[in-house]
């Protein structure tokens, strides 16, 4: 079982889009896939038209009075799972380290996820914007860590802070790897900003994901762009992504 | 694996509507609650086989085999017999194009081996079916179910290929369609909603049986319609002559129904089965042939002893190699390779005597065999022909008199064996006792079952240690015998002759220990609670 997280300290950056299209596109490929949307937004919930609600919210899972097995659903699609938002992970930080009694709250996550491993190929989380216990959690049971940056200076200085923050833990390190996102050919610096972090960081995905108005169809056709519109630019572009990460 | 559809057939009563309108009526009752849209692309072809070897043992284990072919291969899914998945693993290049020995690793052979080996797996039913789906949406516009229509053809193996059941070979049936909920993962009470919306549905009815049943059944055939035990209809009022006569042609059909196994060389079983059901004939002719025309039992008590004379060669080189992993595992100074030119030697042996076994199979002298005596037999059973006696014994009276008579025989010749006695007198002994067993089970239909398990248990554990006694003795002799031939055929390295000894020797060890335990088996059967045991057999016949 493969473990992808998309993370970005920032919001509004592509992660659940992502997160929504790689999955499905991994299970297309006939690799068991689930879809941990732990975003209480529930964005990638609602792209599958699964309510956001989990029985016995956040803490259940948490606590482990219920299993992550209980929580799953199975989407429109074969091969691909999900489990559902839920309000009450806005709480998520102040759960995992209640629920802690190891001394370790930061790997709770990826002691949860272990018994699916004979269950699933691949894992995605899809995180919720921030730099918390949650997203901590997420970067140590993470295998890779999918980063979408939106080609401008700041986005450049937060993947230095991520990438220094990963290089100090102790033990299993996920491998980061950046995507640009959300580009938009026609702006001069997303263009030189691209290219210039291509060339100096060998780490970062040749395929950028171009700001196009039919990803944002997907909030309207519920589905991922790479099931309702195949063969449209953003759903070649996710599947040479994907072709990268998977590779 | 996903949770199990839960299955539904439409079957319209006769005049009643045609199977479409019945759909549309199903389809209407799932609008109820849910959008029912269909699934995109065109139906699907399925194509399964279901398997098992000739005597039904997965079957008779509770399981059903079914291989799925998909594509790049194949998918083999273990069952219990109600269609509850108990394993399954991919396969590719598989079964061969003779029914097959072994499986390819993984969960389904580590659950099958043990219970077929070392019987062949073969092909008992094929079904086509194109399958359509239709998802059903929840006001969200997901999809929380799906309906699975299935429609059924299935079709008996080719002629000869698994049963000698030619009558039915290569039919086909079309099966009433079948239709399943196939629950979403999260969404149960969805796929029981919908399944109970279907219920309410007139002309749809829960499927009762297993595809691989009803396919069975649409085509005439009942699961584990094979058996090599002894069951012949017959009642203690019937006279004898019309019992023996059911109970022969019941063994012939037995025989008969092996032979196309043993021509194929499908798997070691079928001649086995045939030579315990020429043994069992012989047995009857010998015991029971008194009701018979003296003549007719006269001719065949020498045509039968040739038949089975026939098969005991390949039969013995088939006990040899199917014993020979356990043997080289027995080897303590020798090595398991030093063995192998015997393996190959006794190969080759078995490849000259089955030729010569299947000839004399095709020949004129085992057709008249067969065909004549079940003309003779066939005249007997109807016309109720019982020799020159005025008023014929019952099959009964039979039983009592003959089975009284073998136990009584059985004991005298028992107590007379002492530890001095010669191997011989124990040989006759196994002798007697397998007649008993063989008479106990021809009857078994007029016996009490709780008394009947009672003195064959007594019996089996007798005849278990005069089996290990004389089987040790008749290897010890055949491997000094295959030594001999092997020398003669330049074919015997010193190895293979030194660890052909070290296996004798075993042989001898087995066959002292067999010989310590008789007294003490011999005295329970023949002591006073086996002498109670027969006593409540006979006297409380049913």
């Amino acid at each position: 079982m493969k473990i992808f997280a998309t993370y970005n300290i920032k919001g509004g950056v592509g992660k659940t889009t992502a997160a929504v299209n790689l999955a499905h596109l991994s299970a297309a490929d006939g690799d068991r896939t689930l879809l941990w949307d732990l975003d209480p937004q529930g964005a990638a919930s609602f792209l599958f038209r699964i309510k956001p609600r989990v029985k016995g919210g956040g803490k259940a899972l948490i606590r482990g009075t219920r299993t992550l097995d209980d929580a799953i659903k199975g989407t429109d699609f074969d091969h691909l799972d999900l489990i559902p938002a839920d309000f009450t992970y806005r709480n998520m930080d102040l759960l995992l380290g209640a629920a802690d009694k190891t001394g370790k709250p930061t790997r709770k996550l990826a002691q949860l996820l272990r018994p699916l491993a004979a269950e699933y190929d691949h894992v995605f989380l899809d995180c919720p914007p921030s730099i918390s216990l949650v997203s901590e959690n997420v970067m140590h049971a993470a295998d890779v860590l999918l980063v979408p940056l939106i080609p401008t200076t700041l986005s450049v200085r937060t993947l230095d802070q991520l990438t220094e923050f990963v290089a100090g833990f102790n033990g299993h390190r996920p491998e980061v790897r950046p995507f640009f996102s959300m580009v938009d050919r026609r702006k001069k610096l997303h263009q030189e900003i691209t290219k210039d972090l291509m060339a100096e960081r060998p780490g970062v995905a040749a395929t950028p994901i171009p700001s196009l108005s039919l990803t944002e169809r997907m909030a309207v056709e519920r589905a991922p762009v790479t099931a309702f519109a195949p063969r449209s630019q953003a759903a070649r572009a996710y599947r040479a992504l994907w072709s990268e990460f998977s590779a | 694996m996903s949770p199990g559809p839960q299955g539904f057939v439409l079957a319209a009563p006769t005049g009643g509507e045609p199977v479409q309108d019945l759909l549309s009526d199903a389809l209407a009752a799932l609008s109820q609650a849910f959008t029912v849209t269909p699934e995109a692309g065109a139906p699907s072809a399925r194509r399964r086989t279901w398997l098992d070897t000739f005597d039904w043992r997965l079957y008779r284990a509770g399981l059903t085999l079914e291989l799925e072919r998909v594509t790049r291969g194949g998918r083999l899914l273990l069952s219990n017999v109600d269609g509850t998945p108990q394993a399954e693993q991919p396969v590719t290049g598989w079964p061969p194009r003779r029914p097959a020995l072994d499986v390819p690793p993984g969960p389904v052979r580590d659950r099958i081996m043990a219970l077929i080996s070392p019987r062949a797996l073969l092909p008992i039913v094929r079904a086509i079916s194109t399958v359509s789906v239709a998802r059903l949406l929840n006001a969200d516009g997901k999809t929380v179910a799906r309906l699975v229509a299935d429609h059924i053809t299935a079709t008996t193996v080719a002629a000869g290929t698994a049963t000698a059941d030619t009558a039915s070979a290569g039919t086909t049936a079309e099966l009433p369609l079948r239709l399943a909920i196939a629950e979403v993962r999260g969404y149960p009470g969805q796929a029981r909603r919908a399944a109970a919306l279907l219920t309410g549905v007139p002309g749809v009815s829960r499927a009762g049986q297993s595809v691989f049943t009803a396919a069975l059944s649409a085509l005439g055939r009942h699961p584990a319609d094979y058996t090599s035990g002894v069951d012949a209809e017959i009642t203690a009022s019937m006279p004898a002559s019309v019992a023996v006569a059911r109970l022969l042609l019941r063994l012939l059909d037995t025989l008969e129904q092996n032979v196309d196994g043993v021509l194929r060389d499908i798997d070691t079983e079928f001649l086995h089965d045939l030579r315990v059901a020429v043994r069992r004939t012989r047995s009857a002719i010998k015991l029971l042939g008194g009701v018979l025309p003296a003549d007719l039992a006269e001719h065949y008590k020498t045509e039968f002893k040739w038949l089975g004379d026939l098969t005991t060669p390949t039969r013995d080189l088939d006990v040899h190699l199917l014993g020979f992993g356990p043997m080289t595992a027995q080897l303590v100074a020798a090595s398991p390779a030093d063995l192998e030119p015997l393996r190959a030697f006794l190969v080759r042996r078995r490849v000259r005597e089955f030729r010569r076994l299947a000839a004399a199979l095709r020949g004129p002298r085992f057709r008249a065999i067969t065909e004549d005596w079940r003309k003779a037999l066939l005249q007997i059973r109807d016309a109720g022909v019982s020799g020159k006696r005025r008023r014929p014994p019952t099959a009964a009276e039979l039983a009592l008199s003959t089975t009284g008579r073998t136990f009584r025989r059985i004991v005298a010749h028992g107590a007379a064996i002492t530890p001095d006695s010669p191997p011989e007198s124990l040989h006759d002994l196994r002798k007697r006792a397998k007649e008993l067993r063989y008479l106990l089970e021809f009857f078994a239909p007029l016996h009490d079952p709780v008394a009947y398990r009672k003195v064959v248990g007594d019996l089996k554990a007798l005849q278990d240690c005069l089996g290990a006694f004389q089987d040790s003795q008749v290897q010890r002799e055949e491997i000094h015998a295959l030594a001999d031939a092997m020398l003669a055929e330049r074919a015997a390295p010193a190895a293979t002759l030194l660890a052909m000894g070290e296996i004798a020797a075993k042989l001898t060890l087995s066959q002292a220990e067999a010989r310590e335990d008789f007294a003490l088996r011999f005295a329970r059967f023949a002591g006073s609670a086996g002498q109670e045991h027969i006593r409540v057999l006979l006297e409380g016949r049913r």
